[in-house]
């Protein structure tokens, strides 16, 4: 174990981000990050909130192991991260890219399995069954680009669900589609992660969408960026987009991120 | 849901495409055809023989089993000599489209090496392989190979960075990270790359057989062109016209099958 600052490690997180600071410099200096702390438990909902230009994009590499800390420690299910670890899967804001437009969605969403289930059959069955949780029976023949943007992130996400991960990281998952896609893709999010029981971490900069989804959010700001606030959300674990929106909480809650991103003080 | 193809911009003229497909590989070749004859139905040149001397020519020299045999050995070295350029192209091609280390130590080097036009070799193959198919394989290989080495390294070059994240993200495979991420991605580059090297290869089939060659098509031209067998020369020149233009229909069919994906993908955004 490294040392950590004198906190308690907590055994059950399955991520654990200590005093992380990246910088693009080859001598260390002007980082992006700086200090960076937190935790997510098993089964956690955690949001990572922040400016354009925060940082979050280059957290979210050091998390999934494309890029080294300069200093600091990423842990992964126990482990140091230092390259991407197994068992993580990702689901990326741009679907375009993302997704393989030469291959059918079936195709897609088996491209990783074939690493680790060698049975073409079984990795049929475990596609399938993905792409009914998110939505798209009938839909495994299609190719990426017949499909509206909203379905496309859907096989994007089914791709990661039938990894079965321990970890899932959605970076800014829903900011290419429009407003009505947009509400549909969380409430999936919100129904996947009970259905499949996951831990999840969302980078996203909308605050809404944090506030609803999250167990806890962690707000990132400053230059270099660090940890302004890790906040509880107490909504409860069935949301609704218009009841759970309409909550004084919620509305408290937001104004505290607000706050927190403009780098202002907060008031929990 | 599903995405609507855009509807077609309005041409002033409109002609339905198989009215054009038909124009242009029936009626117009007919159209040239029938002045070539016109224009020399009367002469007397030795150079510019009558229309009529050519067809025969065609029938009695090259549509026989000697005329075909030497189209077939050209075809042979043509066909064979492609497929090495192109393996090897592709190979080599994404080994340094892959490494910038790779790239920066090789470069040097190949710039060089391909800066040699492929007929000066001639003489030094002659000398090293022999005056066989091989030698004359070497030749089309090397001149061809350029196009289809590069186009692979830019296409390797131009991966999504996204892509690249995902596919180690994802630990996928070594051998579906090529086959099933990065070709296909570069497929458009490559595909444009060996169209060139076969224009390349197809000039370099008559080149490779004017030295020190017994066999092919070229050879028969040249042969037929030092007797003053003009009739044979303008027939042989046919058959190469009609032979690189089955080469091109067949080479566009495979171009398309492979970049079915690519078609449509532009279709579906409305960019086509």
């Amino acid at each position: 174990m490294s040392d950590t600052g004198g906190r308690a490690v907590d055994p059950q997180a399955v991520l654990q981000v200590e005093s992380l600071t990246k910088s693009y410099q080859p001598d260390g200096s002007s980082p992006v990050l700086h200090g960076v702390d937190f935790e997510v438990q098993a089964r956690e909902l955690v949001s990572v909130v922040g400016p354009s230009g925060a940082g979050k994009t280059t957290l979210l590499n050091c998390i999934t192991g494309i890029l080294r800390p300069t200093s600091g420690d990423v842990r992964f299910a126990g482990g140091t991260v230092d390259g991407p670890p197994d068992r993580l899967a990702m689901v990326f804001q741009d679907y375009g890219r993302s997704l393989l437009p030469w291959l059918d969605v079936m195709g897609n969403v088996t491209l990783p399995l074939r690493r680790v289930v060698r049975d073409k059959a079984r990795r049929a069955e475990r596609a399938l069954h993905v792409l009914e949780s998110v939505g798209l029976n009938g839909a495994e023949r299609k190719k990426p680009y017949q499909l509206s943007g909203g379905m496309q992130q859907r096989v994007a996400i089914a791709r990661a669900l039938a990894y079965q991960p321990i970890l899932l990281v959605m970076d800014e998952p829903f900011a290419s589609v429009d407003a009505q896609t947009r509400e549909e893709l969380e409430d999936l999010t919100l129904k996947l992660r009970k259905e499949y029981d996951m831990t999840i971490v969302l980078v996203t900069h909308d605050i809404d969408e944090a506030v609803y989804l999250s167990d806890r959010i962690i707000i990132l700001a400053g230059s270099p960026t660090t940890v302004r606030g890790n906040l509880d959300v107490r909504l409860g674990r069935d949301r609704d987009q218009i009841t759970t929106k309409a909550l004084s909480e919620f509305n408290e809650l937001r104004a505290i991120v607000h706050a927190g991103v403009r780098g202002q003080e907060l008031h929990p | 849901m599903m995405r609507k193809a855009p509807a077609r911009t309005p041409d002033l003229w409109t002609v339905p495409r198989h009215v054009l497909k038909l124009l242009s590989y029936i009626i117009l070749p007919a159209f040239l055809i029938f002045l070539w004859w016109a224009l020399t139905v009367h002469s007397t040149s030795f150079i510019f023989p009558k229309f009529t001397k050519i067809v025969s020519s065609l029938k009695n020299y090259w549509m026989t089993a000697h005329g075909m045999g030497e189209l077939w050995s050209s075809l042979r070295n043509l066909m064979v000599g492609y497929a090495i350029a192109v393996g090897l192209g592709i190979i080599v091609g994404a080994w340094l489209g892959a490494s910038k280390a790779v790239r920066q130590v090789f470069m040097p080097v190949i710039d060089f090496i391909r800066s040699i036009p492929p007929p000066v070799l001639l003489p030094l193959g002659v000398v090293l392989i022999g005056v066989g198919d091989d030698m004359r394989i070497t030749v089309i290989t090397f001149g061809s190979i350029w196009p289809i080495l590069f186009a692979t390294i830019e296409g390797i070059r131009s991966t999504e960075p996204l892509r690249l994240s995902m596919s180690s993200v994802f630990h996928l495979r070594r051998v579906d990270h090529w086959w099933r991420l990065v070709l296909p991605g570069a497929s458009p580059h490559i595909i444009s790359g060996m169209r060139t090297a076969l224009q390349i290869a197809f000039v370099l089939i008559v080149i490779s057989e004017l030295m020190a060659s017994s066999s092919g098509i070229g050879f028969e031209i040249l042969q037929a062109s030092r007797t003053f067998r003009y009739a044979d020369v303008w027939a042989g020149a046919i058959v190469l016209g009609l032979l690189g233009v089955v080469l091109n229909l067949t080479f566009g069919l495979f171009a398309a099958a492979i970049l079915r994906w690519r078609t449509a993908e532009s279709r579906a955004r409305g960019m086509s």
